[in-house]
């Protein structure tokens, strides 16, 4: 089926903006209440919401060039990687997840194995002495607990 | 007299070492951003905001340092459309017209000096109207009560959507999401939490440096992955740079022409310097006729555009500083810093913080001399920045966009939500729905939802009271019209060819 992009996108808008509404129904009202109060911008967002939805399904664009398996592949560990790089800097210091993440990165870009761990290890330390040393922000080299 | 006056404070304030010291910076690192091809202005002051703020500048410092940014990102914008057929950033785009043919055939250096001093002209004019303009649209704003502030928001969101877009229901869409964000964490009028499931990190609302670095750097990040690289530097010959003065010349009144062109659609709300590059091309393109040979790399081609876009791009600083509603996707991130600070844009932003505006005001005039020098004699600098592999570069953006997010709050649950932006910003992307009017609406949903409440107090709950004065009444019809005149202009202008 064509320009399935857009239809299954406006239905996701649709239910996203009946949640939203059912959501903002349960908003308590506090004891000093205006006209408006809390809940009637919030309904009109969600209305105007789906009402664009509605219009997505039923009058869709062309879909877009989607990403391919290997692009999707790509994309996945490029995420994945991110998360992970979100999770490991507090407890892991900045520069060996930071030296990872890049290096993954590179290596999606680029798919050299030497040439990413090149890119990483330099960007890594690189970014650490600027930011640490050049701008001064509170950054830790290596886990807390080998400081310790 | 009271223009010198306060341009005297705002000099005071740019001349010092430290100021312009920052200028200075701002505008190389502005330069090296924009030359970067898929590295706008938008996305340059969205990386470094988060770092400024925690460096811990003053008001006036910070915005120096990011506004120099934003010009010279404008001013870098053109180079990798000269020498690569690749728009730097989205107002660069026309330049690629006239810009590569004249690289193609052994003109590089002149292609990149004559649309330097047109950028020149265009910020020039468009400093020196900011000036003069900004003080007298901030006395009409002060005769803007509540149901006046709503229907201007009304206004840049119907804009905006209305000329970002090539689907008026999917711009639409954009907002509603920007607002439906915006809404989330206390309610500012009773205290209360809304739509934030209990979650602890949720009630101080979203932060909008999230938002926007996920949704404009890191969505640019992953649609780069996808592609697989498809920048590569092609060994386009810069030859020596000399000045050509005759085509200099022979462009006076193009760039005279753009210049005021591109300042009037940079005023208006959600046009911004795409726009004003646009329009200065095909008017001086339908001024020069067929004799004029645009499209085969003439210098009228070049200096049009990006006397246009530079012009613009000071043009959209009036409607954020004097109203506080952005006039493109870069002075949304503007307004951002701004509101990070705790600065409220607005007409009384001339009254009470004249050394912020006027300060402001005067190191722009100060950048652009120093983005002129950079930009002619040193541009060599900037064409190396060309060849920096995306193996090397995209980590670097990415982690960097990390670090400043991380340095503000140091806290995982952010940097996670900015991830889930940049996965929202990318598949936006793809299906066309526009980016910048969600950061619209998280930047100005809470003013907006106040506005309406507070002119609802006022009118006891009287809904026609939006429409009381004939200036909310005439905003109101410019929004109608700004969101379906698109309808009718798409059909009468189309896209000319050629453009990548």
């Amino acid at each position: 089926m064509p320009r399935l992009g857009d239809r299954l996108f406006g239905l996701i808008v649709c239910a996203g903006a009946l949640a939203y509404a059912v959501s903002a129904l349960h908003i308590k009202v506090g004891f000093m209440s205006d006209p408006v109060g809390s809940k009637t911008f919030p309904l009109i967002v969600a209305g105007i919401a789906g009402l664009c939805g509605l219009i997505m399904i039923v009058r869709p664009d062309d879909d877009p060039a989607w990403p391919k398996g290997s692009s999707i592949l790509s994309l996945g560990i490029c995420i994945a990687t991110l998360i992970g790089y979100a999770l490991a800097l507090k407890p892991g210091g900045f520069l060996l997840p930071t030296a990872i993440a890049s290096g993954i990165l590179s290596w999606q870009i680029l798919p050299d194995r030497r040439l990413a761990l090149i890119i990483g290890t330099l960007l890594s330390s690189g970014l650490f002495l600027i930011f640490k040393y050049l701008l001064g922000l509170s950054l830790f080299a290596f886990p807390r607990w080998i400081l310790l | 007299m009271e223009l010198i006056d306060n341009l005297a404070l705002g000099f005071a304030i740019a001349l010092s070492p430290y100021t312009l010291m920052l200028a200075v910076i701002g505008c190389f690192l502005g330069t090296m951003i924009g030359a970067l091809p898929g590295l706008g202005p938008a996305n340059g002051v969205a990386i470094l905001i988060p770092i400024t703020f925690s460096l811990g500048l003053d008001a006036t410092a910070a915005l120096v340092l990011l506004t120099s940014v934003y010009y010279g990102a404008m001013y870098g914008g053109r180079i990798s459309s000269i020498l690569l057929n690749i728009p730097g950033d989205e107002p660069a785009m026309m330049t690629t017209l006239d810009g590569y043919p004249m690289a193609k055939s052994g003109r590089a250096g002149d292609a990149l000096v004559i649309s330097g001093f047109a950028s020149f002209v265009g910020t020039f004019f468009a400093t020196v109207a900011l000036a003069l303009v900004a003080p007298l649209l901030a006395r009409i704003a002060y005769l803007f009560g509540p149901a006046e502030y709503f229907a201007l928001y009304l206004l840049a969101f119907a804009t905006l959507g209305g000329l970002a877009s090539k689907n008026q229901a999917k711009a639409a869409f954009a907002s509603m999401t920007g607002l439906g964000i915006a809404m989330i964490g206390l309610d500012n009028a009773t205290g209360l939490p809304r739509f934030t499931g209990g979650n602890l990190h949720l009630f101080d609302g979203i932060d909008f440096l999230v938002a926007i670095v996920g949704l404009f750097a890191l969505s640019e990040v992953f649609l780069f992955i996808e592609s697989g690289g498809r920048n590569t530097a092609i060994g386009i010959k810069l030859g020596k740079i000399t000045i050509p003065w005759r085509d200099i010349v022979a462009t006076r009144w193009t760039l005279l022409r753009s210049s005021v062109v591109g300042f009037v659609a940079g005023v208006l709300p959600g046009a911004g310097a795409s726009l004003g590059s646009f329009l200065t091309y095909m008017m001086e393109k339908s001024i020069a006729g067929k004799k004029g040979a645009f499209g085969s790399g003439v210098a009228k081609g070049v200096a049009a555009p990006e006397a246009g876009n530079n012009s613009a791009a000071g043009g959209a600083l009036v409607p954020m500083l004097t109203l506080g509603v952005p006039g493109s996707g870069t002075t949304a991130v503007l307004l951002a810093l701004l509101m990070t600070l705790n600065i409220t844009p607005g007409p009384t932003l001339f009254a009470d913080r004249p050394e912020v505006v006027w300060g402001l005001i005067a190191s722009l005039m100060i950048a652009n001399f120093v983005l002129l020098a950079m930009n002619v004699p040193m541009v060599r600098i900037f064409v190396r920045v060309l060849s920096v592999p995306p193996a090397v570069l995209l980590p670097g953006v990415t982690m960097v966009s990390f670090v400043g997010i991380y340095s503000l709050s140091g806290s995982y649950f952010d940097l996670v939500l900015m991830i889930a932006f940049g996965i929202m910003g990318y598949v936006f992307r793809k299906l066309s729905i526009p980016t910048v009017p969600v950061i619209l609406g998280i930047l100005l949903g809470n003013q907006m939802e106040d506005n309406l409440r507070r002119a609802m107090i006022l009118s006891d709950g009287d809904w026609t009271f939006l429409f009381s004065t004939p200036i909310a009444v005439g905003l109101w019809i410019f929004a109608v019209a700004g969101f379906t005149a698109p309808f009718f202009l798409r059909r009468l202008i189309r896209t000319p060819k050629g453009i990548s």
